[in-house]
Parts: C-alpha cells; sequence; structure tokens
C-alpha cells in the first residue's frame, strides 16, 4: 500500500491557562488516523473541538505535548514537508500593504518559479479564484471573503499534493461556496489531497469521500460520511393528504404537521405497517413513505450533548 | 544558503517603504537646512563643529528611535495579526525568516541613514566649506552609527519573540542607555570596596554591549582621524555581538508555540 498522505499519531495538545499559566488544559487528546492519498476528507467538530488546533500542529505553527505526524511518509519536522503541502489558515490575514498579485508573487517566489512562471501562475490563479479584478487593489481593501479567496489562492499556487484548508467556506456567500467546492473537486480530479475543517455538514457530505469527527479533543468517529450516519436507528417519514372530515387517530395526529395541503409523519420503523393500516381506515391518500436518515447535523448535536455531559472532564494536571 | 531570508527581507523593505517610514527624513532635512541657515548667519569659525556634531547626532538618534520601534514589532506584529500563519507553511524555516526580518530592518536603515548622510553633507556644502581630506573619517562616524543600529535592532528583535512591543522597548532602551554608559559604571564599581558591587558593575560592564566605543561624533567634529584599528574593533565587536543576540533570538522564536 502507498505512503498515507497524512498520518496522525497520538497527537496530543494541552494549552497552558490562567494569569501564571500553571494549569493546563488538554484541548487535543490522544489523535490518531490517517488520510489516503487523492482523498477528500472532512475534519468536522463543534466551536472548539480542537480543528484548528490539529492544522496548527500539523503546519508547525505550534508544537505538540506528545505524538507526531507525518505528511506524504515526511515527519512534519521536515521543512521539506513544506514543499508539498498548500495551507489556507482559518480566517485568514495577509500583509495588508501589499496587492493580491504582489502577494501571490511573493508567496510564489518560495517555490523556485522562474519570474515568468509567477507572472503567469498568479494571473491563472487569481482568476480561478474569483479575483481576476483585484488583482491589482491592496489587501487592506479586501472584503473578508476577497481574503478568503486570496487565501485559498495562496494555498494552491504551488501545485501542492496535499492540501490544509480550515473552514474555506466561512465568509463567503453562496456563489463563493460553490466555487469552492468546486476547486476541491477539481484538486480531487487532479490527484491531490484535500484535508478541511468545516462545522457545516452539508458540505461535509456533499465533497468529502470520508471525515473525521471530533468533539471535545477526542476523536469520535472517522468513516465514509454514511458510515457515519447509519450507526444510528432509521425512523420512516410518511407524507399523505388526509380525507375531509376523517380525523387522524391521536396517536398519528399529536406528531404530524402541516405542509402546505399536505400531512407528514415520523414513525419509528417498526410501527410503519401500524401506522399505515391507520391512514388507511381514515382514507388519507400516501404520497410518499421514505425512510429518514440522520444527517451528520443529528449526528453532531447528539455529540454535543454527550459533550457537555462529561465536558468536566477535559481539564487535565494541574502542574 | 538559501535565498528565503533575502526575499523575506526585501519584502521587510517594501513594507516599511510603503508605511511611508522614509519620511522622517522631511524631518531630518528641515532639521539640517535649519541648522544650516542658522549656522551660516551666526558664522565664527565654528561652522563645520556644529554642523557636524547636530548632523551626525540626529543621524544616530533618528536612527535608534526607528531601530528601536520597527525593530520591537517586526515579529511580534507578525505574530499578533497572524500573517505568519500562511507564510511559516511554506518551506521556510523560522529562524531563515528572522533573518529575513532583521535583514529587511537592517537594509531600511541603511538606506535612511544614507540620504541623512547625504543631508549632512549638503550643509556642510552649504556652510561654505570645501571638502577636506578630513571629512572621510565622518563616513567611518556613519559606520558605527550603522553598527550601533544593526546591535540595537538584534536586541530588540530578541525581546520581541517573548515580550510585548512595550516591554521590548523598555529592555532594549534599558540596555542601549546601560551601554552607553557601562564604562563609567565599571569604573564606579572600581571605586567602591563593596566586592559583590564591583563584581556586579564588571559583569554588566563585558555583558551589555559597549555603546560608548562606537561614538565618534566628537572626535570626528574636532576634525581628528579615527584610526583603523577601531574601525575594524568595532566591526567584529557588533558582527559577534549581534550574531549571537540573533542566535538566541532563533532559538527562542522557534521553539514558541504561535498564538
Ligand atoms: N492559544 C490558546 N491558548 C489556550 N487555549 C486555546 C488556545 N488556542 C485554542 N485553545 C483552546 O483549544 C480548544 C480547541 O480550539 P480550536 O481553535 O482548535 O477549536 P476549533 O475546532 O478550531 O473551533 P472553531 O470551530 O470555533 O474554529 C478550545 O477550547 C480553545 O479554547
Ligand atoms: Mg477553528
Amino acid at each position: 500500500m502507498s505512503t498515507p498522505a497524512i498520518e496522525i499519531l497520538g497527537l496530543t495538545k494541552d494549552y497552558p491557562v490562567g494569569f501564571w499559566r500553571k494549569r493546563m488544559v488538554r484541548s487535543l487528546d490522544n489523535l490518531t488516523f490517517q488520510v489516503e492519498e487523492g482523498e477528500v476528507f472532512g475534519f468536522l467538530g463543534p466551536n472548539g473541538a480542537g480543528k484548528t488546533t490539529t492544522m496548527k500542529l500539523l503546519m508547525g505553527l505550534i508544537y505538540p505535548t506528545s505524538g507526531t505526524a507525518r505528511v506524504r511518509g515526511r515527519s512534519i519536522d521536515d521543512i521539506q514537508m513544506h514543499r508539498e503541502i498548500g495551507y489556507l489558515p482559518e480566517q485568514p490575514y495577509f500583509y495588508d500593504y501589499l496587492t493580491a498579485r504582489e502577494l501571490l508573487d511573493y508567496y510564489a517566489r518560495f517555490s523556485d518559479y522562474s519570474a515568468a512562471e509567477r507572472r503567469e501562475r498568479v494571473t491563472r490563479f487569481l482568476g480561478r479564484v474569483g479575483l481576476a479584478d483585484a488583482g491589482d487593489v491592496q489587501l487592506r481593501k479586501f472584503s473578508k471573503g476577497m481574503l478568503q479567496r486570496a487565501g485559498i489562492a495562496q494555498a494552491i499556487l504551488h501545485d501542492p499534493k496535499v492540501i490544509f484548508m480550515d473552514e474555506p467556506m466561512s465568509g463567503l456567500d453562496p456563489v463563493g461556496r460553490r466555487e469552492v467546492r468546486d476547486i476541491i473537486h477539481e484538486m480531487k480530479q487532479q490527484g491531490r489531497t484535500v484535508f478541511f475543517s468545516t462545522h457545516i455538514l452539508s458540505d461535509a457530505e456533499m465533497l468529502c469521500d470520508r471525515v473525521a469527527v471530533l468533539a471535545g479533543g477526542k476523536l469520535q468517529g472517522v468513516g465514509a460520511p454514511n458510515e457515519i450516519v447509519s450507526i444510528e436507528v432509521h425512523a420512516m417519514e410518511i407524507l399523505f393528504e388526509a380525507h375531509e372530515g376523517r380525523p387522524l387517530p391521536a396517536g398519528l395526529a399529536s406528531h404530524a404537521t402541516q405542509i402546505g395541503g399536505r400531512t407528514r409523519v415520523e414513525v419509528p420503523e417498526s410501527d410503519l405497517y401500524q401506522a399505515l393500516h391507520e391512514l388507511r381506515n381514515c382514507e388519507a391518500r400516501i404520497l410518499s413513505v421514505s425512510p429518514v436518515r440522520p444527517t451528520l447535523e443529528d449526528y453532531f448535536l447528539r455529540l454535543i450533548g454527550r459533550e457537555k455531559a462529561n465536558s468536566h472532564a477535559v481539564e487535565v494536571n494541574s502542574r | 544558503m538559501s535565498a528565503t531570508p533575502g526575499i523575506v527581507a526585501i519584502n521587510t523593505f517594501r513594507e516599511a517603504v510603503r508605511d511611508r517610514v522614509l519620511y522622517n527624513l522631511v524631518f531630518f532635512a528641515l532639521l539640517m537646512i535649519g541648522a544650516a541657515i542658522l549656522v551660516g548667519q551666526i558664522s565664527i569659525g565654528i561652522e563645520r563643529l556644529v554642523i557636524i556634531n547636530l548632523g551626525l547626532t540626529a543621524i544616530s538618534i533618528f536612527g535608534l528611535v526607528m531601530a528601536i520601534f520597527i525593530g520591537v514589532g517586526l515579529v511580534y506584529k507578525e505574530m499578533e495579526k497572524r500573517t505568519l500563519y500562511s507564510l511559516l507553511a511554506k518551506p521556510i524555516r523560522r529562524w531563515e525568516f528572522l533573518v529575513g526580518k532583521y535583514a529587511g530592518l537592517l537594509l531600511t536603515l541603511c538606506v535612511n541613514t544614507a540620504f541623512m548622510t547625504l543631508g549632512l553633507a549638503a550643509a556642510l556644502f552649504y556652510v561654505g566649506r570645501p571638502f577636506v581630506r578630513s571629512d572621510a573619517s565622518i563616513l567611518a562616524a556613519v559606520y558605527f552609527i550603522v553598527l550601533e543600529l544593526a546591535l540595537v535592532t538584534a536586541l530588540g528583535l530578541f525581546f520581541s519573540c517573548f515580550s510585548s512591543p512595550m516591554l521590548s522597548t523598555l529592555f532594549t532602551l534599558g540596555i542601549y542607555i546601560t551601554g552607553v554608559f557601562s564604562k563609567d559604571i565599571r569604573d564606579v564599581g572600581e571605586l567602591t570596596n563593596v566586592s559583590a558591587l564591583k563584581t556586579l558593575t564588571r559583569v554588566v560592564y563585558y555583558l551589555v554591549p559597549n555603546f560608548h566605543n562606537f561614538n565618534a561624533i566628537a572626535v570626528v567634529a574636532h576634525g581628528d582621524a579615527i584610526p583603523f584599528s577601531l574601525i575594524w574593533q568595532n566591526t567584529v565587536y557588533a558582527v559577534l555581538y549581534a550574531g549571537v543576540v540573533l542566535l538566541a533570538a532563533s532559538a527562542v522564536f522557534s521553539g514558541r508555540n504561535l498564538k
């Protein structure tokens, strides 16, 4: 088997807190998983889960309390690793005295391109992220979404093999989000690996081969989005038109919702036939019966609930 | 040697230029013009002394203010604004970034000093003296100022790797002032009988850069020559000292977690 694009091996990070910085709080707890070459991998978790912490550890911006990681077989301490990766920080901020074109040109200089190559690349990637007309505007005049786009451009400018993006869709309008999805698709098509964090689950469901879910600094699960989802029992959704003057039995009526002229009820899978039977008795017209797939959103909400319940366990040793 | 520090240095210089740092030259020019006109009027044969004294002192103070105030923010600002995040994801070692920032500010200071030196030359010319041979030693005095700035910048950069710009400014200024008076401090120590104090003043004397040696303003203003031995002694001293400080700064900066 080929070397994984990213191997995370027991990464742990404690942050000192308090005035004397003596107390340590564990933000990331023994994180271990790997991302295969060519995957689009979603890194999911609610606010404060430790997604950004993980990204910063991988980029060498902060150092782990324990554990290591490798990118394409290279230790994250190895400077050569950085030749093969691109990174979009969370809420990126750049030298605001430069124009977008100057910024990208500056970054491109660290990749040994000739001046002509740099010029061509910078123009091409400005266009790719929708900043073709803003190339000569100083970054201090950029909106949040424009900065995000400049950030994406610098992350992919040098054809990296593995791209790390910390919330690539944040701050973007619907068109922008769409464009970022296209870019991620395109990266996959070109055989690159994309590792991105998000708490927007529909983005992950739409894009990812696999996802990892993180909450409270701990890994909660890794797998294809639908594997993560199929852990839970299914319910069935019935959509029907009720017959005028034939009231529904109380059991169904209590959790029925009206949508336009139609009625929707959700019942446990085991009660499906019973419910259909009752509906036939009151001459309802059945429009559809379909399984309710719990979305990642539901999974997420349950996780947060569970995390809240034992969040007191997060604090670790006082030195 | 990689090209990285050079790339960072040029960008740092560009930042200084765009932040209108070189505008201080306008004030320097006004100062020189005012002084030249004034001295030209009172003309009692000491024009040269006054202009050189004033000019070199101003060059040194302007440079120091710039070195300290920009120096302490050089790396700190990039950590604070998180412009470092995307940069350090590129194949750049932290010490290369640090050295690049240092070199960039040094380049800015050199350019600034060069312009001020031209201003001084113009003022000297205006007060009506053809240049004389001993004027060459003015250049040596300017060179010493640059060495001094290189040291001060390194110190400011070092402190800013682990403390706020406020504190770094205080520390750097403190060391500079101690360094200017380090000879006097040692001499006071030699006069006492308290051996602990004696040891302390000696330690301070050897630890703190000896900025006294870099001040050749009075010598030059009186038209005396600067011995060649002092030039290379100061050069070696400044290069070694700044090198050690930069090494320490790199060690601190490389080990720290960015916020
Ligand atoms: N510099 C720091 N000092 C102390 N604690 C920190 C620091 N940075 C992060 N933390 C803590 O670490 C935990 C994880 O933070 P992190 O930024 O990684 O979360 P995240 O998953 O990226 O959240 P979000 O979705 O809000 O971006 C949080 O509890 C946060 O308070
Ligand atoms: Mg985050």
